[in-house]
């Protein structure tokens, strides 16, 4: 599995989740969508720096005193805007580390993910640039530092022509130009920023970038609240002149400049880089990971219907004009293998997969399959896991080999069957299981939505089981004999209650009155 | 709709978020310089002489060159590293040699150095060699100086006069 370290942080991560989740509810829980809330906080700061560059003055000796007006005169909005603008970005900053920790955390970072991964590095380069001229515009002490510090740091690497830092010397060296060139930075980088973000999500299907309307609505009312009562102040205006005492510095973004003062800038580079390239090469060092094989479409059963693109987190499944005229659809599904990362939701989806069909004794085909766990070999599972079970709450759990431990359920009565991913479950195998009478209850259980390993399982199987997407549990299916319940993989005790309570609720249901031809072909 | 039993989680939620935030976007406060002290920086960009001597072309060597670049004189582009020393009363606290920048070793040589420095009278004295000969220094000045609390102190080289600049 992974090392114990990430194991450790990793059920830590989920027990926090589950706490705030009932502390909060699920929807204002941000924990699920922080690259979202990221995208949120962006907006936020890119909204109100539009603000703020109407007012502000680019010049040497006005820069700190257009904003200090805005800030003391004009509190009430100017001030407002302000706040938010520095507040947005280091929430953007705090939600964008939580973010990097909790894909780690959760192994979301190699095989097919690699890309998203590996284009995410140059977005923290590029947010705490961002950040980090934006203080320089203000001008004040803490400006000062910065720029001395940061152009001390360029300088270690000998490309300028000129000394950056001779900038800095003494207050006549500084011109207004200078922050005509800072606010064009400080404008360019975020704009940048914006489209290493949208490469970042590129290929993701069905990207989230916009965070649950109420998580939205708190927010917002919680950073203007902040905004007002702990409203964002300059530092005395920069003297080139005077060296700089005591600072409050904003630490989501300078926490590496201590370490500059303290170790240099060869250590603050190497370290800089170091981690950096660190963090792009890891998708590479998940060497123990094997990489399972690509879902396969068998393109005479495939008739285009589009369900597998659709469901397909990744966007590993495209549809393509067919050519080979074994159908008679004009479409064909086709899987791009390096972006799969078989998960079977698109197995799942497909419109071909039937657990009824073709009759005993022949394989169950599908339009698409997962090589090392076909649909015909889910059935026969279903079949063997579910064979000698005893009494008369028997009940089959189905569930995801990344959450709760299913073996820790087995009993006479309890069979259970892990998937790669519970969203590669087609609802009619429940109906399977209920018409071959395999079972009194069937039990599914899900990661958490949110934390599913792939992408937007726990999603689909809820929606499909509560027939709002295709392919939909049958209405004839007995729903009070199905349950569904969310599982991480540190909640296998609250899957065992779960079990039980369905088990006393199933006993005391009425038995199942099956047709007579189900009653024949049980039978047989 | 907030469901009536979350109000209060997410009132509590929110506001450690808020607290989270704003405490450190400026907390805990950093020392950057000791405010008692002053700030002693030596800066300065120069070139050294040229290492070879210039040579003078003869009527026919020029004649071999394109009109455009009869230059009478032909120089050597490379410069010598350039040696800078400084010493706060009497105690030697920089001493680097600098290569000139450059492919061809024809640009400048850069220093950069900040220390922080106590405060009253010093004697601060500065060392440059960027000639050929490696025994003598070819500039050197001296300045007694009255610092203040976080005054910044520079050491510069006025390249218009070719000497020392304090400031």
């Amino acid at each position: 599995m992974s090392n114990p370290i990430k194991s450790a942080v990793r059920a830590g991560l989920f027990r926090f989740e589950s706490g705030w989740d009932m502390l909060v509810g699920r929807e204002s829980n941000p924990m699920y969508c922080l690259g979202a809330m990221s995208w949120f906080f962006f907006w936020v700061v890119g909204a109100t720096g539009l603000y703020l560059f109407v007012p502000y003055d680019t010049s040497a000796v006005r820069a700190w005193s257009s904003i200090e007006h805005i800030s003391r005169e004009q509190w009430y909005w100017g001030g407002l805007i302000r706040s938010l603008h520095r507040y947005g970005s280091d929430a953007m900053v705090l939600t964008m580390m939580l973010h990097l920790l909790r894909e780690w955390a959760l192994d979301r970072y190699h095989g097919a993910r690699w890309f998203a991964w590996f284009t995410g590095v140059p977005l923290i380069w590029m947010v705490f640039s961002s950040g980090i001229t934006g203080y320089w515009l203000v001008w004040d002490e803490l400006a000062q530092y910065l720029a001395i510090g940061t152009a001390e740091w360029m300088d270690f690497l000998g490309i300028f022509g000129q000394s950056i830092a001779r900038n800095f010397l003494n207050p006549g060296a500084l011109t207004d130009r200078f922050f005509t060139l800072l606010i064009f930075i400080h404008i360019a980088v975020p704009l940048f920023l914006l489209m290493a973000m949208w490469v970042h999500i590129l290929r993701i299907n069905r990207a989230n970038t916009n965070p649950p309307r109420p998580l939205i609505i708190g927010t917002s009312i919680m950073l203007v609240a902040l905004s007002l009562i702990h409203p964002a102040q300059s530092h005395p205006p920069a003297d080139l002149g005077k060296a700089i005492g005591d600072l409050n510095p904003d630490w989501y973004f300078m926490a590496l400049y201590p370490l500059y003062d303290a170790k240099g800038p060869l250590v603050t580079w190497a370290v800089s880089i170091g981690a950096s390239m660190f963090l792009s090469l890891m998708p590479w060092m998940a060497f123990r990971r094997k990489r399972r094989a690509a879902a396969v479409v068998t393109s005479d059963i495939c008739n285009g219907c589009g369900n597998c693109a659709s469901d397909c987190p990744f966007g590993a499944v495209v549809l393509r004009p067919r050519t080979d005229g074994l159908h008679a659809s004009a479409k064909l599904a086709v899987v791009q293998p390096d972006l799969c990362t078989s998960c079977g939701m698109c197995m799942a989806s497909c419109n071909k997969t039937n657990p009824f069909l073709p009759h005993a004794g022949e394989t169950r085909n599908t339009a698409i399959d997962i090589p090392d766990f076909t649909f015909d070999l889910m059935v026969k599972r279903v079949s063997a896991r579910t064979h000698g079970l005893v009494g008369k709450n028997r009940v089959l759990v189905i569930g995801c080999e990344h959450g709760a431990v299913l073996d820790h359920l087995k009993g006479p009565s309890v069979g259970v069957l892990p998937l790669h991913c519970t969203g590669m479950m087609p609802p009619s195998l429940i109906d399977y299981v209920f018409n071959k009478d395999l079972a009194d209850g069937v039990l599914v259980t899900a990661c958490r939505p949110g934390e599913c390993f792939y992408r937007l399982g726990p999603e689909w199987t809820e929606l499909r089981m509560n027939g709002e997407r295709v392919p939909k549990l049958r209405g004839a299916v007995p729903r009070d004999r199905v349950r569904l319940f969310w599982a991480a993989s540190t909640e296998t005790k609250a899957l065992m209650s779960e079990l039980a309570g369905f088990r006393v609720a199933l006993e005391e249901l009425p038995p199942i009155v099956r047709p007579e031809s189900t009653r024949r072909r049980v039978a047989e | 709709m907030i469901k009536p039993r979350y109000i209060a989680g997410q009132a509590v939620a929110y506001a450690a978020f808020a607290v989270m935030i704003a405490y450190f976007a400026s907390n805990p406060v950093y020392r950057h310089h000791n405010p008692d002290n002053a700030l002693l920086k030596l800066s300065l960009t120069h070139a050294g002489q040229k290492v070879g001597e210039c040579k003078e072309r003869s009527a026919e060597e020029l004649a071999k060159l394109p009109p455009n670049m009869r230059a009478k004189q032909s120089c050597g582009r490379e410069r010598n590293a350039v040696t800078l020393e400084m010493d706060i009363d009497g105690v030697k606290v920089f001493s680097q040699v600098a290569k000139p920048a450059g492919l061809s070793g024809d640009g400048r040589s850069r220093f950069y150095d900040s220390r922080e420095i106590k405060t009253g009278r010093h004697v601060i004295t500065a060392r440059m060699r960027d000639g050929n000969d490696p025994t003598v220094f070819d500039q050197v000045a001296e300045v007694t100086v009255e610092l203040v609390p976080r005054q910044v102190f520079v050491v510069d080289f006025d390249e218009e006069n070719g000497k020392f600049e304090f400031k």
